[in-house]
C-alpha cells in the first residue's frame, strides 16, 4: 500500500550535502582528476563500463569518482545516463580476428601462431602488498621486441579438423534481439542471452562459472584462448553508402573449449561457450563463456540439473542494477505496509489467545 | 563482407572513408593546429549537431558467427555545409562534439580541390602518430612472449 508523505527535505539535502563532503574527502589533500581515475583505476573503470552497458571511459571515471568507488552505484548512475542519450544505429560486428592484440594466451596449445603473449597481466605476481607504490617510486619504461607473426585465433585452428563446433549460427529466420527495446522473455534465444551476460554482474557470474567447475552442471572445459586489444568499431552511414570507423574500443573475449557432444549424425566433437566483454576484464569474460556454455542446455539435449544451466534463474539475477533497485528499495519507507502487519499479526494473537483460553476451559469442563 | 565492400567501392569513397577513420582518431590539438594555418578558411555552416547519442556495438558469437549486441558506445556526430556546397560528415566515438566539428570540416575540405592538400597533411600526421603508438605497444607486448624451453632430465 503507498500513501504520500512529506517532509525530510531539509534532511535529505543536508544528507546529500555531507556525502558531497565525505566523497571529497580531507580537503588538505589533492582531489583526483577523471584522467587519474582513468589512467591509474583503470580495471574499475572497465568494470563500470562493462555492467553498465556503456563504453565511454571517461564518464565511467566520473561515474566511479562520483560514487566514491562504489562499484554497483558507478554502474547505476553510467546506465542512468544512458537512457538520457538518442540512439544513433548499431555498428557492423566488432571483427575480434584482426584485434590489435595486448594479451593473448592459450591453454589448449603451447606453441601456436602468434605465440603466448603474457600482456599486463596479474598472473604469476606473487599478490604480496607493493611497499613501493606508498613511496611512489618511479616506474621503469616497458620492454620491446620485434613484433611476430598475426595471432591466429585458436577456435581456427581446432576448426580446421572438425573437431570442434563452428562458431555459433542462429536458427534460419532468427531476428537478432535487443534488450533494451524489448522485454525479456523465456525460454531466451542465445543472442540475447550473451547480451545479458555481457553486462552481467561479475561477482554473480564467477560465482555461477565456479559452481560448474564444482559440479552443478559440469562441461569440463579448457580456456582455447583469452584475448585483450583494441578493436575497430565501424558505423554504415546511410547517406555516404559505406561504413567509416568511429575508433577503437578494447574488449575482452575468451573462447572456452568444452567437452564433447556427438550424436547418431554427428561424429562426437567440441563444443563451446563464448565470452566478449568491455574493457579488460578476463575473469568476466572467462565466467561469462563458462554460463554460456551451461545454459545451451537445448542445443546438447542436457537435463537442466544446477543452477547455472537455468536461464531464467541466472539471466533475471545477472544485472546488478536490477538487483540492487529491488534489494534496495526496502530501505525507503514502509511504514504503512508496517502498521498493516502489525495490526494484522496482533490481531492473529488474539484470535490465538481466544482460541487457546476457549479450548483450555473447553477441556476442563470435558474432565469435570 | 568488408573487404567485398571495400573491394567494391569507388577509389574516390575508398579515399574518403581512409580519411574519416584517421579524423575519427584525431586530437582536438591536431584539428586545430591545422584550421589555424588555412589561411583562407571557407564559411562553414551547421547542417545536423554536433550532438551525442550511442551506437550499440555489435558481437559475433563464438568470434566469427551471428551477431548479437555487445553493448553501447557514447558517439558524436556532426555535419556541416561550406560555402562553396560540400557537405562533410564527422562521428567518432566520446562526447567531444568540438571534435566532430572539426572531423565535419576537414571532411568537407577533403572535397575540395583547394583545400584538399591541407586535410591529406593532417591524414598523413594523425596517421604517423597512431602507427607509432600501435608499434610501441605491439613491440611491447611482443616482449611479454612466452619462450618455451624444454628442461634437460637428469636422470636421462
Amino acid at each position: 500500500m503507498y500513501v504520500a508523505v512529506k517532509g525530510g527535505e531539509a534532511a535529505i539535502a543536508n544528507a546529500h550535502r555531507l556525502l558531497a563532503d565525505r566523497r571529497r574527502g580531507d580537503r588538505s589533500l589533492p582531489s583526483i582528476t577523471i584522467e587519474q581515475v582513468v589512467e591509474q583505476l583503470g580495471l574499475a573503470v572497465d568494470r563500470v563500463m562493462a555492467e553498465a552497458s556503456l563504453y565511454d571511459r571517461s564518464l565511467a571515471a566520473l561515474a566511479v569518482r562520483q560514487a566514491r568507488g562504489d562499484m554497483i552505484e558507478a554502474i547505476f548512475i553510467l546506465r542512468a545516463y544512458r537512457t538520457t542519450l538518442p540512439r544513433f544505429g548499431y555498428s557492423d560486428p566488432v571483427d575480434t580476428a584482426n584485434m590489435k592484440v595486448e594479451r593473448r594466451i592459450s591453454a589448449t596449445y603451447k606453441d601456436l601462431p602468434g605465440g603466448q603473449l603474457l600482456g599486463p597481466t596479474f598472473d604469476y605476481t606473487h599478490r604480496l602488498l607493493d611497499p613501493s607504490l606508498i613511496a611512489d617510486e618511479a616506474v621503469a619504461e616497458p620492454a620491446a621486441k620485434e613484433p611476430g607473426e598475426h595471432v591466429m585465433r585458436v577456435s581456427d585452428i581446432l576448426d580446421g579438423e572438425g573437431l570442434i563446433e563452428g562458431d555459433g549460427r542462429m536458427p534460419e529466420g532468427h531476428v537478432m534481439g535487443d534488450l533494451t527495446r524489448e522485454p525479456m522473455e523465456f525460454p531466451m534465444a542465445r543472442d540475447l542471452r550473451l547480451q545479458a551476460l555481457a553486462r552481467g554482474d561479475e561477482g554473480f557470474l564467477l560465482a555461477l562459472a565456479y559452481s560448474t567447475q564444482r559440479g552443478y552442471g559440469r562441461t569440463h572445459p579448457f580456456v582455447g584462448e583469452v584475448r585483450i586489444g583494441e578493436v575497430e568499431v565501424e558505423l554504415d552511414l546511410p547517406e555516404l553508402g559505406f561504413a567509416v570507423s568511429l575508433g577503437t574500443i578494447r574488449i575482452t573475449e575468451c573462447q572456452m573449449v568444452n567437452q564433447f557432444n556427438g550424436s547418431a549424425k554427428q561424429p562426437p566433437q567440441f563444443t563451446r561457450g563464448y565470452g566478449l566483454v568491455f574493457g579488460q576484464s578476463e575473469r568476466k569474460a572467462l565466467s561469462m563463456s563458462l554460463v554460456d556454455r551451461a545454459l545451451r542446455t537445448d542445443e546438447f539435449s542436457e537435463d537442466i540439473v544446477a543452477p547455472a544451466q537455468d536461464q531464467e534463474f541466472v539471466i533475471s539475477h545477472a544485472d546488478n542494477v536490477q538487483a540492487t533497485g529491488f534489494v534496495e528499495h526496502l530501505k525507503l519507507p514502509h511504514y504503512v505496509d508496517f502498521q498493516a502487519e502489525l495490526d494484522l499479526v496482533r490481531r492473529m494473537r488474539r484470535e490465538y489467545e481466544a482460541a487457546r483460553t476457549g479450548g483450555e476451559d473447553g477441556m476442563k469442563e470435558a474432565a469435570e | 563482407m568488408d573487404a567485398i565492400q571495400e573491394q567494391s567501392l569507388p577509389e574516390a569513397a575508398a579515399q574518403r572513408r581512409e580519411g574519416m577513420r584517421l579524423l575519427a582518431r584525431a586530437t582536438l590539438a591536431e584539428f586545430s593546429t591545422v584550421w589555424e594555418a588555412i589561411a583562407d578558411k571557407p564559411d562553414v555552416a551547421p547542417v545536423r549537431g554536433p550532438e551525442t547519442g550511442l551506437v550499440m556495438v555489435r558481437g559475433r558469437i563464438g568470434g566469427g558467427g551471428d551477431a548479437f549486441n555487445l553493448g553501447e558506445a557514447t558517439v558524436s556526430r556532426a555535419t556541416v555545409r561550406l560555402a562553396s556546397g560540400e557537405i562533410g560528415h564527422g562521428q567518432m566515438l566520446g562526447t567531444d562534439k568540438e571534435r566532430a566539428r572539426f572531423a565535419a570540416i576537414f571532411d568537407a575540405l577533403f572535397q575540395t580541390e583547394k583545400h584538399r592538400p591541407a586535410v591529406e597533411a593532417l591524414h598523413r600526421l594523425i596517421a604517423a602518430r597512431i602507427d607509432h603508438e600501435d608499434r610501441r605497444k605491439a613491440e611491447e607486448t611482443a616482449a611479454t612472449r612466452v619462450d618455451f624451453f624444454t628442461m634437460v632430465r637428469g636422470d636421462d
